[in-house]
C-alpha cells in the first residue's frame, strides 16, 4: 500500500529522531574516541529538533494517518515535546556520571534515544500493533542500559529482574489485546471503540476478562500495586543515570498508553475499568508511601514514592472525565519534572567515585552546597505537596476530578495518605538541613551547564506550582 | 459640615497610626530624634485637629455618622469601619489626644536614656490609635477593636523594659485580666448582634424602647428567665470592670506601675482606664432600661471607690499610691454612672484625666530626680530642690482632694450630690460609701505629699548631692497639667452637669425621666461661685479637709504615730497590705489551680492520650505496617512472578464479579 507523502510530514518527528540516532551512532563510531562530544552534541540535537518540529506542528488539526496506525493530535504533540525535553535534561545531568564511572558513552546515548524514539511512537499510537511496537521499542533500551555497567553484579540482576517480569507483562499485555481483538475483530481503537458500543450483552464478558489483563500491563509499566514489584528493585539496582532515565520519560509514556487504551478505545467499558483502577490506586497510594517510611536508600524510598505518585495520577483516569484526564496529564508531567529534578540531583551528586545511596549521604547538604540543598528541598516540598509547589496544584486537581464525581472517599485516603508521605519528604530536607555533614568540604561543582539545567529544573517546580495556569491549559486543551 | 468632620475624623485617628508605623518598622534604622519628631509632629496634628472637630461639635452643633468602608459582609450581617462624632466622641478626643500629646513629649526627657525608646514612641502613638479608634467608633464591632488594640498595646507597654520579670509578670497579669472582662464583652455583641441583627449603634439604639418594652427575656441556665437587657448590660459591665479595673478585676492595674512612668499616666490614668466609663457612657441608652444592671454598676463602683483608697494609705511606692487613688477615682466615675449621672461621670473622667496625669507626671519627675527609686521611706523634703514639681503635684492633690475651687472638687461634688439624690436599689450605701471615700482620699494623697516633699530627707548621700530640678520637657506638661486641674472643673460644670442654654454633652446620652438625678441636683446649683461658697457646709469638703489634717498629723507632725497605728491595729494593717487577700486568692485559686489543672491536661490528656495514643500510636502504627510489607519485597524473582499471577487473579474476581 502506498503511504501519502501528508503521512510521512506528520510523523516528521519521529523520523527526524530515527535519522539522527543512526547519525549519532555512525558518527561517534568514526570518531573512535570513548567519550565523544559528537555523541552528546548530536543527541541532543536530535531530541531539540524533535521538540522544535512538535512545537512547529502543535497547531495542526487532529489527523489519523497511516491507514490508521498513527494519530496526531494534541496529546501525542504535548506528551512528545514533554519526553523530549525530559530525555534532553536527562543526557545532560547524566554526562559527568557516565563519564567517571567509565559506562558505555556512546551506547548509553544511542540507546536512550531509541527509548524515547519508542515513547514518541506509542503515544501517538492509534492502533494496537503501533502500540505493542511502540511499547516494546521504549522498553527493550531501557533492559539493556541498566546492564550496561558490567562492573558490578547487581546491574546484572536488575536488568534480569526488570526484563523477566517485562515480558511477563508484555504477555498478559498481549493476551489481553487478543481477547479484545477477538471480541471486536479490529485492532484500531477507534473501531475497538464503536465496535463494542453495538456489542451484544453477553459478549461483554469476554471484553472485561480481556480488561483485566490489559490493566495488569498498565499496571506493570505505571509501576503500581501490585505490579509494582519490579520498582524497588529496579530503582535501586541501576546506575544512577539509568535510574534516571526510566523514572522520567517512562511515566510520560506509560500514561500515553492509558489513555489510548482505557479512555479511548474502551470507553464504553468505563465502570469496569473504574473498578480495576480504584484498587490499584488506593493499593499504589497506601502501598507506596507507607513503605516508602521505612526506606533508608533514597532511591529506594523514591521508588515507593513514584508508586504513590502513580495512584495519585490514576485518580483522575478514575473519574473518567475530560478534566480528570487533563487532570492527569498535568499530575504526570508535573511528576515526571519533579522526578527528574530529584534523580537528577543524586546522580550530579554521586561523584569522584561516590555513588549516593542513601539518604544519610545527604547529610548536612546545605552547609556544604546550599543552592542544590535548596533545589532538592522545593523538589521534596512539591512532592509532599506543599503549597504553592507544583506538586500541590498536581494534587488538587485530582482530587478535585474524583470529588466532582463524587468518589469524596478515595479523595479523603488519597489525602491521608499525603499526610504520611509528608514525612519522608520532609526526613530528606531534616537530613540536608538539620543533619551535620560527614565531610565538611564544599562540594565540587559540576560544569555550568548542568548547574543552570538544575536551576531550570528546580525553580520550574515552584513557578509551575505558582502559575500553574499555561500548562494546565495546554493539559485541558488535549481533552 | 458632616463631610468636614467626617474627613477630620479620618485624618485624627489615622496620623497617630502613620506616626506609629513608620516608627515601628523601622524602629532599628531609624534615629531618635526623627523618631520625636515624627511622632508628636503627628500626634500635634491630631490634637489640634480634634480641637477644631471639638469646636464644630460643641459650639457648631455639627454631628457625623458615616462609614469609611465595609470590612466584611457575612451573609446578613455587615462589619462597617466607620466614625460617630457626636459631642461625647468630641469631648473624648480632645481629652485623649490632650493626655495623649503631653505624654509624647514628656516622654522624650523621661525616656532620654532608654536605648528603645523608638519603639517606646511606635508603641504610644500605636495605643492613641487604638484608644481613638474606640472612641470614634460607630459600631460594636469597631468599639472592640479598639478595645482589644488598646488592651494589646497596653500590655506590650507594661512589659516595655521585658528583661525585668516584675515587668513581664505585671504585663501578663493585665493581659490575662482584661481577657475576663474582654470575653463579658464579646458575649454581650454576640447577644446585640443575635437580638438586633445589626452592630450599628444607631439602629441598635433605636430599636431599644420598644425592644425594652416587650420586657424579652432569656434562658441562661434552663428553667430560669432573665431579662436580654440586663443580660447585655451585665456582660458589658463586665467588660467595662475589666479595662475600667473595677472591684474584683482591679487587681491588674496596681502591678501595671511596673511599665514606664509616662505609661501609667497614659494608659492607667487618663485614657485606656476609662474607656470602660465611656463605654457605659455610649451604650446609656441600653444601661438606662435596666435597672437591675444599673444598680450593679453603683454598688460595684461605691465599693472600690472606697475599698481601694484605704489600700492606698498602707502603699510605700509613691506610683502605687496614685495607682490606688486612680481605682478608687475610677470608682466615682462609675458610681455616677450607676446612678444614671453620665454626665457627672464623664465630667470627673475629663477632670480626673488632667490631674491624674498631673500626679503621674510629678511623680515620674520625683522618680527620675531620685534616680529610679520609687519608695517614699527613702525620700522627703524634696520641696527645696524641687519646687516646680512640688507645687504642681500640690495643686494635683488638691484637686484630687476635692478642695474648691479646684477641677476635682466640681466633678466630685457632682458625683456625691448625685448620689444622694439618686433612688435606686444600693443608693444608701453607695452614698455612705463615697462620702467616707472623700476622706480617705485626701488622706493618702497628702501623705504621699507629706511623706515625699516634706519632713527629714531619708535619702542617701549620694542622691541627695545629685537632686535638682527636672528639665523643661518634663515640667513643661507639669505645668501644662496644672492649668486645667485648677480651672477646668468650674469653666465645664454648668455645660457639664446643669445646662441651661448650652450643653456639652447635648443629647449623645440617653437618661430616662424617672432616673434624672441630675435634674434634681440642678435646683441647688446657683453658679459656680456660689458652690464654692456654699461647700464649707457640706460634708464631703470637711470630710476632706479632716483627710487633710490627720494626713498632716501622722505624717508632717507626730511620725511615729502610723507606726504606732500599725502595730496597735495589726490585723486591719494586714488586711490593707495584703489588698484584701485579691491577690492571693486569684494566685492560689486561678494562677496556681489553672496551672495544676494545665498539668493534667498536659501530662493525661495532651501526652498520654493525643501525643502518645493518637498521634505517636499511629506513627508507630504506620512504621509497623511499613516494616512488615517491605518483607514482601523479597528479591526473589519468581515470588515477584508469583505475585504478579496472583494479583492478576484476584483483580479478574475484583473487576468481573
Amino acid at each position: 500500500m502506498p503511504v501519502p507523502v501528508s503521512d510521512l510530514m506528520l510523523a516528521a518527528p519521529q523520523w527526524f529522531v530515527l535519522i539522527m540516532t543512526c547519525v549519532t551512532l555512525l558518527v561517534s563510531l568514526w570518531s573512535g574516541k570513548k567519550a565523544s562530544p559528537w555523541t552528546y552534541g548530536l543527541s541532543q540535537v536530535t531530541l531539540l529538533g524533535a521538540v522544535v518540529i512538535t512545537a512547529l506542528m502543535y497547531d495542526q488539526p487532529r489527523t489519523v494517518a497511516f491507514y490508521g496506525n498513527m494519530i496526531f493530535d494534541k496529546i501525542s504533540a504535548l506528551l512528545t515535546i514533554f519526553v523530549c525535553v525530559i530525555t534532553a535534561f536527562v543526557l545532560l545531568y547524566s554526562r559527568d556520571y557516565l563519564k567517571q564511572h567509565k559506562m558505555a558513552y556512546t551506547e548509553y546515548h544511542v540507546l536512550t534515544l531509541f527509548s524515547a524514539l519508542g515513547m514518541m511512537v506509542l503515544v501517538s499510537s492509534y492502533s494496537f500493533i503501533s502500540l505493542y511496537v511502540g511499547l516494546e521499542l521504549f522498553t527493550l533500551p531501557l533492559y539493556a542500559l541498566i546492564a550496561l555497567r558490567r562492573d558490578a553484579a547487581v546491574f546484572a540482576e536488575a536488568s534480569m529482574k526488570y526484563f523477566v517480569m517485562g515480558a511477563m507483562a508484555s504477555g498478559m499485555l498481549l493476551y489481553g489485546l487478543s481477547m479484545l481483538y477477538g471480541a471486536t475483530g479490529t485492532v484500531d481503537i477507534p473501531s475497538i471503540a464503536s465496535a463494542i458500543v453495538g456489542l451484544p450483552q453477553g459478549q461483554h464478558l469476554i471484553i472485561v476478562f480481556g480488561l483485566v489483563f490489559v490493566l495488569a500491563g498498565i499496571a506493570f509499566k505505571l509501576g503500581a500495586v501490585p505490579f509494582h514489584m519490579w520498582v524497588p528493585d529496579v530503582y535501586d539496582g541501576s546506575p544512577n543515570t539509568v535510574t534516571l532515565m526510566i523514572a522520567t520519560g517512562p511515566k510520560i509514556a506509560a500514561f500515553g498508553l492509558v489513555v489510548r487504551l482505557l479512555a479511548e478505545a474502551l470507553p464504553d467499558v468505563h465502570v469496569a475499568w473504574q473498578h480495576g483502577l480504584i484498587l490499584i490506586a488506593v493499593l499504589s497510594i497506601v502501598l507506596g508511601n507507607i513503605v516508602a517510611i521505612v526506606q533508608t536508600n533514597i532511591k529506594r524510598m523514591l521508588a515507593y514514592s513514584s508508586i504513590a505518585h502513580m495512584g495519585y495520577m490514576l485518580l483522575g483516569i478514575i473519574a473518567g472525565t475530560a478534566s480528570g484526564y487533563s487532570a492527569s496529564m498535568f499530575y504526570t508531567l508535573i511528576y515526571a519534572i519533579m522526578s527528574l529534578a530529584a534523580f537528577g540531583l543524586v546522580s550530579m551528586l554521586s561523584r569522584d567515585g561516590v555513588d549516593i545511596q542513601r539518604i544519610e549521604d545527604l547529610r548536612g547538604l546545605n552547609a556544604r552546597n546550599p543552592w542544590l540543598a535548596f533545589m532538592m528541598l522545593l523538589v521534596m516540598f512539591s512532592m509532599a505537596g506543599v503549597p504553592p509547589l507544583a506538586g500541590f496544584m498536581a494534587k488538587i486537581a485530582v482530587l478535585e476530578a474524583v470529588i466532582s464525581v463524587g468518589q469524596v472517599w478515595l479523595a479523603v485516603v488519597a489525602l491521608l495518605f499525603a499526610i504520611v508521605g509528608a514525612y519522608y519528604y520532609l526526613r530528606v530536607v531534616k537530613v540536608m538541613y538539620f543533619d551535620e555533614p560527614i565531610k565538611k568540604t564544599d562540594i565540587e561543582l559540576p560544569s555550568m551547564d548542568m548547574r543552570v539545567a538544575m536551576t531550570i529544573n528546580g525553580l520550574s517546580v515552584l513557578i509551575l506550582g505558582m502559575f500553574p495556569a499555561v500548562l494546565m491549559g495546554l493539559c485541558r486543551a488535549a481533552f | 459640615m458632616t463631610d468636614v468632620i467626617h474627613n477630620l475624623t479620618i485624618a485624627i485617628v489615622f496620623a497617630p497610626l502613620l506616626g506609629c508605623l513608620l516608627t515601628g518598622l523601622w524602629c532599628r534604622i531609624m534615629p531618635t530624634r526623627m523618631a520625636h519628631a515624627i511622632t508628636i509632629g503627628l500626634m500635634s496634628l491630631s490634637f489640634l485637629l480634634s480641637v477644631y472637630v471639638a469646636k464644630l461639635v460643641l459650639f457648631d452643633g455639627g454631628a457625623s455618622n458615616s462609614n469609611l468602608y465595609t470590612w466584611l459582609i457575612s451573609g446578613s450581617f455587615q462589619f462597617h469601619v466607620g466614625f460617630l462624632v457626636d459631642q461625647l466622641t468630641a469631648l473624648m478626643m480632645v481629652t485623649v489626644n490632650f493626655v495623649s500629646l503631653a505624654v509624647h513629649i514628656y516622654s522624650v526627657g523621661y525616656m532620654e536614656e532608654d536605648k528603645g525608646q523608638v519603639r517606646f514612641f511606635s508603641y504610644i502613638s500605636g495605643f492613641t490609635f487604638a484608644m481613638l479608634m474606640l472612641v470614634t467608633a460607630n459600631n460594636f464591632f469597631q468599639l472592640f477593636f479598639g478595645w482589644e488594640g488598646v488592651g494589646l498595646v497596653s500590655y506590650l507597654l507594661i512589659g516595655f523594659w521585658f528583661n525585668r520579670p516584675a515587668a513581664n509578670f505585671g504585663g501578663l497579669k493585665a493581659f490575662l485580666v482584661n481577657r475576663v472582662g474582654d470575653f463579658g464583652f464579646i458575649l454581650a455583641i454576640a447577644a446585640v448582634l443575635n437580638y438586633f441583627g445589626t452592630l450599628d449603634y444607631v439602629p441598635v439604639f433605636s430599636q431599644m424602647p420598644q425592644f425594652a418594652a416587650s420586657n424579652p427575656t432569656m434562658s441562661i441556665v434552663s428553667g430560669t428567665s432573665s431579662s436580654v437587657v440586663s443580660v447585655i448590660s451585665i456582660l458589658l459591665l463586665i467588660g467595662a470592670m475589666g479595662k475600667s479595673a473595677q472591684v474584683p478585676l482591679h487587681v491588674w492595674l496596681p502591678e501595671s506601675m511596673e511599665g514606664p512612668t509616662p505609661i501609667s499616666a497614659l494608659i492607667h490614668a487618663a485614657t485606656m482606664v476609662t474607656a470602660g466609663i465611656f463605654m457605659i457612657c455610649r451604650m446609656s441608652p441600653i444601661f438606662e432600661y435596666s435597672a437591675t444592671a444599673l444598680s450593679l454598676v453603683l454598688v460595684i463602683g461605691a465599693t472600690g471607690a472606697l475599698f481601694t483608697g484605704f489600700l492606698a494609705v498602707v502603699q510605700h511606692d509613691i506610683k502605687r499610691v496614685v495607682a490606688y487613688s486612680t481605682l478608687s477615682q475610677l470608682g466615682y466615675m462609675m458610681a455616677a454612672l450607676g446612678a444614671s449621672a453620665y454626665a457627672a461621670g464623664m465630667f470627673h473622667l475629663i477632670t480626673h484625666a488632667a490631674f491624674k496625669a498631673l500626679l503621674f507626671l510629678a511623680a515620674g519627675s520625683v522618680i527620675v530626680a531620685m534616680h529610679h527609686e520609687q519608695d517614699m521611706r527613702q525620700m522627703g523634703g524634696l520641696r527645696k530642690y524641687m519646687p516646680i514639681t512640688y507645687l504642681t503635684f500640690f495643686i494635683g492633690a488638691l484637686s484630687l482632694a476635692a478642695i474648691p475651687p479646684f477641677s476635682g472638687f466640681f466633678s466630685k461634688d457632682g458625683i456625691i450630690e448625685a448620689i444622694h439624690a439618686a433612688t435606686i436599689p444600693g443608693a444608701g450605701y453607695a452614698y455612705i460609701c463615697v462620702l467616707i471615700g472623700s476622706f480617705v482620699t485626701a488622706l493618702y494623697i497628702f501623705r504621699a505629699l507629706f511623706l515625699t516633699f516634706h519632713g527629714e530627707e531619708r535619702m542617701d548621700q549620694h542622691v541627695r548631692e545629685h537632686l535638682h530640678e527636672t528639665k523643661a520637657v518634663i515640667t513643661g506638661p507639669l505645668l501644662a497639667l496644672a492649668v486645667p486641674s485648677i480651672i477646668l472643673g468650674g469653666l465645664m460644670i454648668r455645660a457639664m452637669l446643669y445646662p441651661t442654654d448650652f450643653s456639652l454633652l447635648g443629647h449623645s446620652i440617653t437618661v430616662l425621666p424617672q432616673h434624672d438625678v441630675l435634674r434634681i441636683t440642678a435646683e441647688e446649683f446657683h453658679g459656680v461661685w456660689q458652690m464654692v461658697l456654699h461647700s464649707v457646709t457640706t460634708l464631703p469638703f470637711w470630710f476632706a479637709l479632716s483627710g487633710i489634717a490627720v494626713a498632716w498629723i501622722c505624717y508632717g507632725r507626730f511620725t511615729t504615730l502610723p507606726v504606732w497605728m500599725a502595730r496597735r491595729f495589726s490585723w486591719i494593717y494586714r488586711v490593707l497590705v495584703m489588698k484584701y487577700g485579691f491577690d492571693d486568692f486569684n494566685q492560689l485559686v486561678f494562677v496556681r489551680g489553672g496551672r495544676r489543672l494545665a498539668r493534667w491536661m498536659y501530662e493525661v490528656t495532651d501526652r498520654e492520650l493525643i501525643d502518645d495514643t493518637l498521634v505517636n500510636g499511629s506513627g508507630r502504627a504506620i512504621e509497623w505496617l511499613s516494616l512488615t510489607l517491605r518483607r514482601l519485597q523479597t528479591g526473589y524473582l519468581y515470588h515477584y512472578a508469583f505475585a504478579m499471577i496472583l494479583g492478576l487473579v484476584v483483580f479478574l474476581i475484583w473487576v468481573i464479579f
